[in-house]
């Protein structure tokens, strides 16, 4: 299973270089900040050490893990479409 | 669902994602983006959420109601002037959830070692993926937290440098190794959880040590750099739970943040290591006063006026100092009736102006400057010369002449918008201090340099209302 997880990670790595090798200097803020909300998939691991009934200490993280991962989700999405909700009007009236 | 089908709901995210991140990078299609990446989280989070070892929900429906309505509430609220703040704070909260997620299985693990390994035959690579977790997650969250406050200006945005801070760098570095290698080697032990305990302190020691020696004028890279933390953050997680959408997500955040970051370090002709470690702008004082010569000419509003209404070609140059005034709305009106009096009025926007990526660029759109006014350094450097009027607005280390002229100015080499040889410039600034960076910019006592000292949205909104009376 762990080879084929590093791979994976390999791969991703190497797409992700691939993909923002050229960005206007315009996009440079909503693209960190939407780049920013994607870390929050990390909200998938939160769900789950909130929600399998594990003891105590664990489900309280879990608690914290999903509200810490939802500011990161929310907040990121809605800030970047907030920024680039302001880019639009110029390139319609071009 | 079966296991193979809720991969595939997985690989459909992680496509998602994929799909969106590179939308994000053109300007058309960046806001659909935006939402098909949202898209991709929500897939995830339902794919999870339906998990057969997902069984309660009260936890959860409590926590994504709590973290969602802060999230969007303070999306909502903040001003885009506190953007490069607002930024930061997510990024730190990402980091926070990683470290908190890594923590959560450690716990599991620690509760009954003998089941969890039962059931998880690479327990060994487990724990050695929580330990990644909690040392990235724990200096990102930090150093995002620290990022915030030199950008607020709750602390001091000067770098912060003690005798011996690189031995006592590299003790923690060295602390954090040895710790590493006792929790990964004996995590049955009775002390495991002190150490793990010691790990998450170190890891925020660490994050507090990377970040106060960098200056306020360097957070561009700083921001980005930690964007590039949050997604290895996640990434690492992913490896504890064995999750595929994680690792490919967080790759792609923790890439795509490098990019940015090594653009950054570009702009400012320096190396990533320079930025990091150098303690820029906590320069000597001998360093900084070198190129101080002669004396700065005041100019008032009213000659200002006369100056601007007979230039043809007009440049504005804005910098974090339009920010902290929020000049940018009055800017583009001053700019709009210069262009009204048949000036050809451009924006030049330069990359590490502000304290974040594109800072300047969110403004300026925020005030709906044209996009084909906003430029770059190099589109109007080679015909400086025939600029008429340059008015650098709260912008300082971006135009400093210093950077061609002065071998021994900190930044030597950088790349600036040549203003100085502009028919005139005009510099909006509060005071004759030295700028955020703390070095002396001699373009203020060139012979063709004016000051218009004052806070810069008053003084532009003063010439506007001179516009308009004549």
């Amino acid at each position: 299973m762990e080879p084929l997880l590093f791979f994976t990670f390999v791969l991703a790595i190497g797409y992700g270089f691939e993909l923002i090798a050229k960005v206007p200097s315009q996009l440079h803020t909503p693209l960190m900040s939407g780049s920013n909300a994607i870390s929050g998939i990390t909200i998938v691991g939160a769900l789950i050490a909130a929600g399998s009934a594990h003891e105590g200490m664990a489900k309280w993280l879990g608690l914290f893990a999903v509200i810490a991962a939802m500011i990161n989700v929310g907040g990121g999405y809605a800030v970047t479409d907030r920024m680039l909700q302001m880019f639009k009007p110029k390139e319609s009236g071009k | 669902m079966s296991p193979q089908v809720i991969d595939l709901f997985y690989i459909a995210a992680s496509v998602l994602f994929i799909v969106g991140l590179k939308m994000l990078s053109k300007a058309s299609t960046a806001r659909k983006g935006n939402q098909i990446s949202l898209g991709g989280m929500l897939l995830a989070m339902i794919v999870t959420i339906l998990l057969p070892e997902v069984r309660e929900y009260q936890w959860i429906i409590l926590g994504v109601i709590i973290g969602t309505g802060i999230g969007i509430i303070s999306a909502k609220i903040v001003k885009m002037t506190q953007m490069p703040e607002m930024v930061g704070l997510f990024n730190g909260s990402g980091g926070l959830a990683s470290l908190l997620v890594g923590a959560a299985e450690w716990m599991v693990i620690d509760y009954n070692y003998e089941a969890y390994a039962a059931n998880h035959p690479n327990v060994g690579f487990t724990i050695g993926a929580i330990y990644f977790t909690e040392l990235i997650g724990g200096v990102t969250f930090i150093g995002s937290i620290i990022a915030w406050a030199k950008l607020a200006e709750k602390i001091d945005g000067k770098p912060v440098l003690f005798a011996g801070q690189q031995i006592v760098n590299g003790v923690l570095l060295v602390a954090i190794l040895i710790c590493g290698i006792m929790f990964i080697a004996q995590p049955t032990s009775g002390y495991a959880n002190i150490i793990f305990a010691i790990i998450v302190v170190l890891s925020l020691i660490l994050g507090v040590l990377a970040v106060i020696p960098i200056g306020g004028a360097d957070m561009p890279v700083v921001i980005s750099l930690l964007n590039s933390y949050s997604g290895l953050a996640a990434c690492a997680a992913g490896f504890v739970i064995n999750n595929n959408v994680l690792i490919v997500a967080g790759a792609l955040v923790g890439a795509s943040g490098l990019i940015l970051t090594n653009i950054m370090c570009k702009a400012m002709n320096r190396s990533l290591a320079n930025v990091l470690f150098s303690g820029f702008g906590a320069v000597t004082e001998s360093a900084a006063g070198a190129a101080v010569q002669g004396e700065a000419k005041p100019i008032s509003a009213e000659d200002t006026y006369y100056i601007l209404e007979a230039a043809k070609s007009v440049i504005f140059v804005p910098g974090y100092g339009m920010a902290v005034a929020q000049a940018q709305h009055v800017v583009k009106e001053l700019g709009d009736l210069l262009t009204e009096n048949g000036a050809e009025v451009r924006y030049v926007v330069h990359p590490v102006a502000g304290r974040m990526p594109g800072h300047m660029n969110v403004l300026l759109a925020e005030a709906n400057v044209e996009y084909d006014q906003l430029v770059e350094p190099p589109d109007v450097n080679p015909a400086m010369e025939t600029v008429d009027v340059a008015i650098v607005i709260g912008a300082n280390d971006v135009v400093n002449p210093a950077a061609k002229t002065d071998e021994t100015s900190p930044i030597w080499g950088m790349p600036i918008v040549e203003v100085d040889r502009a028919r005139t410039c005009i510099v909006l600034k509060r005071s004759l201090n030295p700028g955020f960076a703390g070095i002396q910019n001699p373009l203020f006592f060139y012979p063709n340099t004016r000051m218009l000292l004052g806070d810069a949205k008053a003084s532009v909104s003063n010439l506007v209302a001179q516009f308009k009376d004549g």
